[in-house]
């Protein structure tokens, strides 16, 4: 089985997030980039699949040099090679094209890509990556399970959850549940050290152009102060959501 | 090595002091290689996830949870970064052994100690001094986690005077053995280790000699109860008492009669990880106090905006960014210093021996100026939060606590401080660093005129530099006559040893985060560094008052009439700025700084 794991190069969860050139580009000074969380629990999910049945794991990653962190930590995690194709990935389409390719030229079985990235929140890549691939897609996929040729698949929905059986090749749109956040994997130290050694290649882009472009971004407003009112003042409690909230 | 290593001018131990270093030739913090950053992650990572969420646990004395993240740091490795890669390890330099142990340790001193004792002090004898056959045995076990060791050197009766153990090994008739009797006090990881390096007495050897001791009920080993400790309630303490415990001959570590020289090389290694074991706990509690500051509300004001917390946090910010300095500047020296004798032919374990002694003097500045920091900063971490700092439900309490140790073990401070002083002397007598000269030139500088020029210090940290400088004649016009005057007594003159010893630390200290910030400022760029520079600036202010009444207070002990009056013109003339620094902007901006980020931020 071979694998292919989408790493997308996302913020911390507890960064500060700011704009620069007149709120069209996101500030990425002194921003801790990380894996994006989605493709954590994808990339810990291949780890087992490689593990237990001996499946050949793959990452890859679209965009600059400066990404080239996260994909070694991917490798030292414990996926054999890493790919990254060198270009801005300035939006899913783009992103989806250069996947294509990759995932046309390293025949895989298998690519996890995350549910969505947790910096822009597209989540388009999967699905027209699946598309370009001529792969099967399932979306939001919480349960991944291989025998043989027989792919069963889990899905979150609304309220529940929906098991489907499926066939390679496939691509995923992953999240938390393919595994835990206990399961998630520290890099060990050896692991850190051959991660130097394992091949990280960079290919050139394939002709694709952007289909949208950010005009602006906006933070949400940030939040009033807290009124605090006393237990036994129901009134004013009702007064102030009449007249100053306008929820009753 | 690469030729950038080869090119550089790497100091000697307790060179700094004669000698000026250049900014490049310093490592700094922002040095590290992204290898050694995905390290720190790795760590911290485990750190955030392993014991933070344990540290209840932990302050309720759960021994087994210490042994049991023992283990999974092992499964890591964790505690085989130092280990060369033959036995099991993973070979890494100083620095990545240094940074390994500087991110683990901030969750619980319980587990820092636990793993200083066993990566340190209960490992290293073995991979500095042992034999092939010794290390292929025991080492890999010891890197891995399979195995823990533990260091059984001090006494009821030797603390401090750690040779004068009465602890006794005699050898068997047949000559294969030797049976070990005596009882060991304030053993770390006592009880869960595996193996001791056990320190004993053979016949009337004037020293003692190392052996590796496997625990092992059975053969007369026993424990005493868990000591009862005001902090790092999880390390296990333990007496150890061994009657006729047989331990067979080729368990003897180096030489008969080495063992005070295995105990004293160990603890140069020790020392200076204990150092950056005391780091991240900086680093932890000024985050942890700045982000309670911004909520804490008194008189409708968040407190961080008060101009007594902000000098609180200032300061705490800046002990931190100065001990990382000087940590990872002497770690990179030792680095540096290991891979020119492996070049030169030496083994690695011969080198790493030699490395580590050469820079014993910093060992020891190291382990005293950041275990008293890391203590200061708990304090004042318990002030910021007022009462609550006082509660055993916030943090800072356990910090405070655990902190204490530091400044007791791996030799206390005043032992080292008079090592470090003891030491520089030792060396200068044998010709390693020429004090004798430049302490000369002071002299003759203290008879001559004082330049009435006023020096252009419009470069950037340019007085700070001329002020180390001046601080460094300081020590060399203090020691010198006292050396001058007490010769080999000196020994016997504690309180001026430890006077001299105070102006030697802060040069070091200083000296380090200057280097770093004007290193920094070069690279990154004034702006980006302006915390950087305002923080080397206020220690550097403190360390020249600290520098002022040690000064005076040596000087005062030995020197009378003529003598003391020029000593003490002198020492005037060296401790005083052209400009002085407006000590209270630079303390508020750099508390602003670390309040905006919420978190010590360098
Ligand atoms: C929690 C804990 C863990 C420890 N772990 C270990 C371990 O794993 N292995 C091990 O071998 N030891 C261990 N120790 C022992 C530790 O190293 C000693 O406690 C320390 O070296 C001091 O010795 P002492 O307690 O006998 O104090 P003493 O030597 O009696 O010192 C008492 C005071 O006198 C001062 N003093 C002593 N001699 C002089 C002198 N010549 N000049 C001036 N002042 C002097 C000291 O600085 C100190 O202030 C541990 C101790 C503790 C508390």
């Amino acid at each position: 089985m071979k694998i292919l794991v989408c790493i997308s190069h996302v913020p911390d969860t507890t960064s500060k997030i700011n704009f620069t050139e007149g709120d069209t580009k996101f500030d990425t000074n002194g921003v801790q980039f990380v894996i994006n969380p989605n493709d954590e629990f994808g990339l810990t999910r291949a780890m087992w699949f490689k593990e237990k049945q001996g499946a050949t794991v793959d990452v890859v990653n679209v965009g600059g040099p400066e990404t080239e962190p996260t994909l070694r930590k991917a490798l030292a995690i414990g996926a054999d090679s890493a790919i990254r194709v060198n270009t801005e990935p300035t939006d899913g389409f783009v992103v989806a094209k250069q996947l294509a390719k990759v995932v046309q030229d390293g025949g895989y079985d298998l690519v996890i890509a995350g549910r969505e990235s947790i910096d822009y929140n597209g989540g388009m890549v999967p699905g027209m990556l699946a598309r370009l691939s001529n792969a099967n897609f399932v979306n939001t996929c919480i349960g991944l399970e291989v025998e043989g040729t027989a792919v069963t698949a889990v899905r979150e929905i609304d309220g529940g959850k929906e098991t489907v059986s499926t066939s390679f090749p496939l691509v995923i749109g992953g999240q938390k549940g393919l595994v835990e956040e206990s399961d998630l994997r520290i890099p060990n130290m050896r692991g850190i050290m051959m991660a130097r050694k394992k091949p990280l290649t960079v290919l050139e882009p394939v002709e694709a152009s952007a289909e949208t472009a950010s005009v602006k971004f906006e933070k949400p407003a940030p939040k009033g102060a807290v009124t605090l009112i006393d237990p036994d003042n129901v009134e004013e409690l009702v007064n102030l959501l009449h007249n100053e909230a306008k929820v009753i | 090595m690469d030729t950038q290593t080869q090119n550089k001018d790497i100091l000697r131990g307790g060179q700094f002091l004669v000698k000026e270093t250049n900014c490049d030739d310093v490592f700094t913090p922002e040095d590290f290689s992204e290898e050694q950053l995905m390290m720190k992650e790795a760590v911290m990572e485990f750190n955030d996830r392993e014991i933070i969420p344990n540290k209840p646990r932990f302050e309720a004395k759960d021994y087994a949870l210490t042994e049991e993240v023992m283990k999974k740091a092992g499964e890591l490795g964790f505690l085989g970064v130092a280990v060369p890669e033959e036995y099991g390890g993973l070979g890494m330099g100083f620095v990545s052994t240094m940074l390994t142990c500087d991110y683990i340790s901030s969750g619980t001193g319980s587990f820092s100690t636990a793993f200083g004792a066993h990566t340190g002090i209960g490992t290293m004898p073995i991979t500095l001094y042992g034999t092939e056959e010794q290390k292929q045995k025991y080492v890999p076990r010891l890197a891995t986690g399979e195995w823990f060791g533990a260091y059984a050197l001090t006494e009821p009766g030797a603390g401090s005077d750690a040779n004068s153990g009465k602890t006794t090994a005699q050898l068997s008739e047949d000559g294969k053995s030797y049976k070990i009797n005596g009882q060991k006090m304030w053993i770390s990881n006592a009880g869960f280790c595996n193996m001791f390096i056990v320190f004993a007495r053979i016949e009337d050897d004037k020293y003692i000699t190392g052996f590796i001791v496997e625990n092992d009920p059975n053969n007369g080993i026993s424990l005493g109860e868990e000591e009862h400790k005001l902090g790092i309630h999880a390390s296990s303490t333990r007496q150890v008492f061994f009657s006729d415990t047989v331990v067979p001959v080729e368990n003897m570590l180096a030489g008969r009669g080495e063992g005070f020289k295995i105990a004293m090389n160990a603890l140069n290694i020790g020392r200076i990880k204990l150092a950056a074991a005391c780091l991240d706990s900086q680093r932890r509690i000024t985050t942890t106090a700045v982000k309670y500051a911004t909520e804490r509300k008194q008189f409708k004001t968040p407190i961080a905006n008060f101009g007594a917390i902000k000098l609180k946090i200032a300061e705490m910010a800046t002990n931190a960014y100065v001990g990382e300095s000087a940590c990872y500047r002497a770690a990179k020296n030792i680095e540096d210093r290991i891979a020119l004798r492996m070049e030169a032919g030496n083994s690695h374990q011969e080198a790493e021996l030699k490395g580590v002694e050469e820079y014993a003097i910093e060992c020891s500045i190291l382990k005293v100026s950041v275990s008293e920091d890391v203590q200061n900063c708990a304090d004042e971490g318990i002030q910021i939060f007022g009462g609550m700092g006082f509660s055993k439900d916030t943090p800072m309490e356990a910090a405070w606590r655990d902190a204490r140790i530091a400044r007791i073990y791996e030799g206390t401070n005043e032992i080292n401080r008079m090592l470090s002083v003891g030491m520089l002397i030792k060396k200068a007598m044998k010709g390693h660093v020429d004090l004798l000269g430049p302490a000369m030139k002071v002299q003759e500088e203290l008879m001559g005129i004082p330049s009435f020029d006023t020096p252009d210090y419009s470069e950037l940290l340019s007085e700070e530099k001329a002020m180390i400088a001046k601080l460094k004649k300081v020590f060399l016009m203090v020691a010198g006559a006292a050396v001058q005057k007490f010769g080999p007594d000196l020994e016997a003159h504690q309180q001026l040893l430890l006077a001299a010893s105070d102006i030697l630390i802060e040069i070091y200290m200083a000296e380090s985060a200057i280097l770093r910030a004007e290193k920094n400022a070069k690279r990154f760029g004034e702006e980006a560094q302006a915390s950087q520079i305002a923080m080397a600036k206020l220690y550097l202010y403190h360390a020249v008052t600290t520098i002022e009444q040690n000064g005076r207070e040596g000087i005062i002990s030995f020197a009378q009439g003529d003598e003391q009056r020029m000593m003490l013109m002198g020492l005037k003339r060296f401790t005083k700025y052209a400009n002085y620094p407006d000590i209270v902007t630079l303390r508020n901006s750099i508390a602003e700084k670390v309040t905006a980020e919420n978190k010590y931020c360098f």
